[in-house]
């Protein structure tokens, strides 16, 4: 039995040496299919990050790293030492705990970005895609607060939402080969900030001037798991200035 | 005085590896560490350095390194022909390098990756509690990047300074050690997260296929080329932490096994996952190596590990 169901969780196996801890607890309205989002989506989060926190202050031994995601947590362990049932059932003491795990009161976070031309070059079509136009999209994407999910992918990415309904737009079919670093970007109800030069897919409509993997800090990054955030639109004279300044601090 | 390489040639990707840090998922940073750990820690034994100690990963393509004081050396994992001053010298063997000897390796004769380990492991300044490089962030190992020509590395301090070690004692993995952990081209693979995502046709094609290394393969993860697999094309699943040796199928239905600088998150479907105990064998894939995938069940993917741990930990490996 791969898949089995406590204390608003399940479990699943996903390699020899990893759990995954699923907090979307199948909801009759919902099709199997489409994942969680809107308020189920932030409460499935809120228990990734108590969990994650749990785990922080009280860790387990032979738990060797987390991977936190919108709804879930990867726990890989030290498979000579661990099973996954033994694993899943240590699990599941610190579940029954979650409750009592209180969130830290959220830090919000303001990043300033330089949208349009060669800096956002898929602003224009992310506009015509939903016949609004280029400066409605900054709004929109200005007007909302957005709740960091988790870090992934890559060291310092954060996955931010939800976007406004009206700038909802399904990622490139063909990933770009290289995204500059800074690059902020959207793909389905979903926005966020490339810290470094990766290919990628998602829709760029601007870039931010800040650094946002900070390997020097501790938290190495700018942005931490339960951040709000807010987008800014600035000029392009206020970007290379604020490009400089940054430069100059790294 | 501190003992130091000289790289006259880096080869074409040279990096300096341990065994990786664990612990910063929560930050999106992945381990990265050996692609070959089993080579990496054998390595180590052969010249007295504790398993995890940093050393050169050279890849395809090895380099050219002069060793001003001399050194004790060994080459473990892919055979890239190396020489020490023209004379061919074994893998898996210790070897006594005197001063201002040149090391060179070649064109790989067999697998992807050749380790270059030193009595004294290669000194560089631990990111986040290791000293491998990764690539993608530019952090860690030498100045975060792979070796050029004209770096100079410095090796740690051995104790007793091995100069004072007498004599030299020549060491070796034994033979049917070799021969138990030689990289597969059949990995034996365990269920992934979605397996029930495929459906049993994609399945039967997935087990069945044989499977090319795509050129575009590298630490992050290795890409494969064959006969797609039907995908369920109902919308995308939501992004979820992703497993070392992840095989995530791609919306045109081909395989991307997730490797040591792996993203740590993703939101392709996993229909499989490479067991640990072949993780080491992920390493020595070449592009346009033939691979298979065999599934195997929960105990057995556990008794193999068990199995080659047990294996490395025998006092009869080395001679």
């Amino acid at each position: 039995m791969l898949i089995s169901s406590v204390a608003g969780a399940r479990f699943v196996r996903s390699s020899d040496q990893s759990l995954l801890v699923y907090f979307d607890q199948p909801d009759k309205n919902r099709p199997k299919h489409l994942p969680l989002q809107g308020k189920s989506l932030v409460e499935a989060n809120e228990n990734v990050r108590r969990l994650l926190q749990l785990l922080d202050s009280q860790p387990i031994a032979g738990v060797r790293n987390l991977h936190p995601a919108y709804c879930s947590v990867l726990v890989k362990f030290d498979a000579l030492q661990w099973r996954h049932e033994e694993m899943e059932e240590k699990l599941r003491e610190y579940l029954q705990r979650l409750h009592e795990v209180p969130l830290p009161e959220p830090r919000l976070l303001e990043i300033p970005v330089c949208y349009g031309e060669e800096l956002g070059p898929d602003l224009q079509d992310v506009a015509a895609t939903h016949g609004i136009t280029s400066e409605q999209v900054i709004q929109l994407h200005t007007s909302t607060t957005y709740l960091v999910y988790f870090l992934g992918f890559v060291p310092g990415f954060a996955y931010l939402g939800e976007l406004p309904e009206a700038l909802v737009t399904p990622r490139h079919a063909t990933p770009r080969r290289k995204v500059p670093a800074g690059s902020v970007g959207i793909a389905g109800n979903q926005t966020g900030v490339y810290p470094c030069e990766t290919p990628g897919g998602w829709r760029l409509l601007g870039r931010t001037p800040l650094a946002m993997f900070r390997p020097e800090q501790d938290g190495l990054s700018l942005l931490a798991i339960g951040d709000r955030v807010r987008f800014k639109a600035i000029s392009r004279e206020q970007f290379a200035a604020q490009q400089f300044e940054a430069r100059l601090n790294a | 005085m501190s003992l130091i390489i000289e790289v006259q040639a880096p080869g074409l990707l040279t990096t300096v590896q341990d065994l990786g840090r664990e612990g910063f998922g929560p930050r999106g940073v992945s381990p990265s560490g050996a692609a070959d750990p089993v080579a990496l820690r054998l390595g180590n034994r052969l010249v007295g350095n504790p398993d995890g100690a940093a050393a050169l990963e050279m890849t395809l393509l090895g380099g050219t390194f002069v060793f001003p004081e001399g050194a004790i050396i060994a080459l473990t994992g892919a055979d890239f022909g190396a020489t020490l001053d023209d004379a061919a010298i074994p893998q898996w063997t210790s070897v006594d390098a005197r001063a201002r000897q040149t090391l060179r390796t070649g064109a790989t004769r067999s697998g992807a990756r050749c380790y270059l380990c030193v009595a004294g492991k290669i000194e560089e300044n631990p990111f986040l509690g290791s000293a491998s490089t990764h690539l993608l962030s530019g952090l860690g190992g030498h100045q975060g990047r792979a070796l050029r020509k004209g770096d100079l590395l410095k090796i740690g301090n051995v104790n007793p300074p091995f100069r004072e070690r007498t004599p030299f004692r020549k060491r070796t993995i034994v033979a049917n050690a070799l021969q138990h952990l030689r990289p597969r081209k059949v990995l034996r693979v365990t269920t992934g997260p979605q397996h029930e995502s495929f459906t049993d046709a994609a399945q039967n094609i997935f087990h069945a296929a044989t499977y090319r290394v795509a050129e575009e393969s590298n630490r992050m993860g290795l890409r494969l080329e064959g006969a797609p697999l039907p995908v369920d094309e109902r919308g995308e699943m939501i992004t979820e932490g992703v497993s070392l040796g992840a095989v995530q199928i791609t919306p045109a239905g081909l395989p991307i096994i997730l490797f040591v600088e792996q993203q740590t998150t993703g939101g392709y479907p996993k229909i499989a996952n490479v067991i640990s105990a072949d993780f080491s064998s992920l390493g020595q894939l070449r592009p346009r190596d033939e691979i298979r995938f065999e599934p195997v069940d929960w105990e057995s993917a556990r008794v193999l590990l068990l199995e080659q741990e047990t294996l490395l930990a025998s006092d009869e490996l080395i001679v």
